[in-house]
């Protein structure tokens, strides 16, 4: 089985509000002082196919990323964590790329790469949370889709996979090729890869391609896209918070005990 | 006639509860750009419902009703709502963001050629409609124009105000004629799995809620909360963190790509306030934090806060709170 991760380098999504920056003309965030990082839910869905091949050795996992230069380094993560092959189309745009125009970058390489059995998504990129890549890439392939998945499993022609719908859990089954898109759970926090692992995933070759090669006109990304994001800006917050004082920590809880019900909501 | 559609699940006859927030949301659109809204209702036994969607400002409902609609099936529903929505003419099309219209959404809008936007929190009408949505986690704002026809649009659940009921139900309902195919179902369900739901108050509802992070430093911990949930009569709730540490279920996970909460109260204890994290409380009338770092960010958010070890806070907190409250 060919399992195909596709995964995006975002700016840390962890930086705290105080350190975070935009650039509101060129509309994206500013880098600063942040760690790329391999966008939060891709990184699980690496750690869901993985854990495929932990069990089924002859699975293949390909890590896949659409960006620029800098993205090498998510896919070293990637090989690290112990995927098989890695492959990035190259692009020198920074900032938003619409995702019905990345979902056929996305869905033209795995073609080009001779196709998947189970092609991974994050559940939503860390940066602009739009989750929809996953989908219309989806759709492209026209390959069925499972949102919200935690785990999976290879079973008879398909696979079995564990999803958190807006009636709870299930276990769903599909038959390849299936596209599923991955949220957090313990079972899937993704590995830390071992040293030796590190120092062998920078050896490891990585494919590029253009979008060239692939006949894929940029333009779909921005200027010819559906849809354009006009204005990115941070809002204001004006928020006074009343720090109650006190000598010991009990003192603090019996004034925290008074002030809650101060608000009258009890 | 290019039309305003509101497109709604509605499976085993159930109309979602923010529904009529959907029609809400799109009579604005619709007076904005002076088209009609309409509504397509996708889903089994439906009854009443389109009625209740005229009495809500649809001027005309398209139906799909099918009995392999009864519940959610990802394939089935993509092929009737698109039928549904061709039927109704669309210049936009608006879906809830929940775990279905966040899935279908996207989909339906490629399938259609168009733009798409989703988990839109505010539309903007002046000088044409536009569609404003956080992005970063919820550190900034970002606002879309749509440029290719139809924009389909899913709105976040609890955003918008509903559409007040007008009395008035009468309309055109045209049921649009649909063959479904039981063999086009690829993703089948072959389990349910009990929701792992703490017992009492349920998150969505709850007035009072009382919520824990990673600060808490292990699942045991969670007993001590739980003590001050059953004084409140709150909800139980967590953060990624906890969630990930695998220390409590995630359906007590507030946040972004968790549940959406709006109580009068929200204490949160040993949550640094990430704002993927305050996404999800949004709607909360009164932020309480209980955090032993003066510089988390959780302070910018809350009204009252202890600087503190939650542990040494949290017994006479609930102690006191028990005597105040006479229980
Ligand atoms: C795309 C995306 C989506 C996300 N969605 C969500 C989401 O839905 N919900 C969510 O919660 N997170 C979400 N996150 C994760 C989020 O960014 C944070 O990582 C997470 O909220 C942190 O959880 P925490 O506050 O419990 O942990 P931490 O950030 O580690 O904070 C722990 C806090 O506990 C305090 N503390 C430690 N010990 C004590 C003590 N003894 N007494 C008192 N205080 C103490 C510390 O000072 C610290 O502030 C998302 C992230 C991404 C990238």
């Amino acid at each position: 089985m060919r399992i195909v991760v596709c995964i995006k380098q975002v700016i840390d999504p962890e930086v705290p509000p105080s350190e975070f920056r935009i650039d509101p003309q060129k509309k994206e965030a500013v880098q600063g002082r942040a760690n790329l990082v391999i966008s939060t839910f891709d990184e699980c869905a690496l750690e869901v196919a993985l854990q495929v091949k932990d069990k089924v050795p002859e699975t293949t996992v390909t890590a896949l990323t659409f960006g620029p230069k800098s993205a090498e380094e998510a896919l070293r993560k990637a090989l690290a964590m112990r995927a098989d092959e890695a492959v990035r189309v190259d692009t020198d745009r920074t900032g938003r790329m619409d995702p019905a125009g990345v979902a056929q970058v996305l869905a033209s390489t795995i073609q080009k790469i001779g196709g998947a059995d189970v092609v991974l998504f994050g559940r939503e990129g860390a940066d602009f949370d739009s989750a929809q890549v996953g989908q219309m890439t989806a759709e492209a392939l026209e390959m069925p889709l499972i949102t919200l998945a935690t785990e999976m499993e290879a079973v008879d022609k398909g696979i079995r996979a564990r999803r958190h719908g807006d009636d709870g859990w299930s276990v769903v089954e599909a038959p390849t090729p299936v596209a599923l898109t991955i949220t957090n759970a313990p079972v899937n926090v993704p590995r830390i890869p071992k040293v030796k692992d590190v120092m062998q995933a920078h050896r490891k070759p990585i494919t590029t391609m253009t979008l060239d090669e692939l006949g894929i006109d940029p333009a779909i990304l921005s200027e010819a896209a559906p849809v354009e994001m006009e204005e990115l800006f941070i809002p204001e917050v004006n928020n006074q918070v009343t720090i109650i004082e006190g000598e010991t920590p009990e003192e603090k809880a019996e004034k925290l005990a008074q002030a809650i019900l101060a608000l009258k909501v009890l | 006639m290019p039309n305003v559609v509101a497109l709604v699940f509605a499976p085993a006859g159930q109309l979602p509860a923010s529904a009529f927030e959907l029609l809400g949301a799109g009579s604005r659109i619709a007076a904005a750009e002076n088209v009609p809204l309409v509504a397509a209702l996708v889903g089994s036994s439906l009854n009443d419902l389109p009625k209740q969607l005229l009495a809500h400002g649809a001027v005309e409902v398209y139906t799909v009703e099918d009995g392999l609609l009864e519940t959610f099936q990802p394939d089935l529903y993509l092929l009737a709502a698109e039928q549904a929505v061709q039927a109704a003419q669309p210049q936009t099309v608006l879906l809830l963001h929940d775990g279905v219209g966040a899935e279908l959404g996207p989909r339906l809008g490629a399938r259609l050629k168009g733009g798409v936007v989703t988990d839109v929190i505010e539309i903007v009408t002046e000088g044409g409609v536009r569609y404003r949505r956080p992005v970063y986690g919820g550190k900034a704002m970002a606002t879309y124009a749509v440029r290719r026809s139809p924009a389909v649009v899913t709105i976040r659940v609890r955003s918008q105000e509903p559409a007040p009921e007008q009395g008035n139900a009468e309309g055109p309902i045209h049921p649009v004629a649909v063959t479904l195919d039981p063999q086009a179902a690829k993703v089948k369900v072959v389990e349910r799995i009990e929701e792992e739901e703490q017992e009492g108050v349920k998150l969505e509802d709850a007035r009072v809620i009382v919520s824990g992070g990673r600060g808490l430093g292990k699942a045991e911990n969670f007993q001590a909360l739980k003590e001050l949930a059953d004084v409140l009569g709150a909800g139980m709730a967590a953060s990624r963190a906890a969630v990930d540490a695998g220390w409590v279920p995630y359906a007590m996970q507030v946040g972004q790509t968790g549940k959406m909460v709006a109580p009068d109260l929200y204490i949160a204890v040993g949550i640094s306030g990430a704002s993927q994290h305050l996404a999800g409380i949004t709607g909360s009338k009164h932020v309480v934090a209980i955090n032993k770092d003066s510089e988390a960010p959780i302070f910018k958010r809350a009204e009252l806060g202890v600087v503190d070890d939650y542990s040494k806070v949290l017994p006479v907190l609930t102690q006191k709170l028990k005597e105040l409250l006479g229980k």
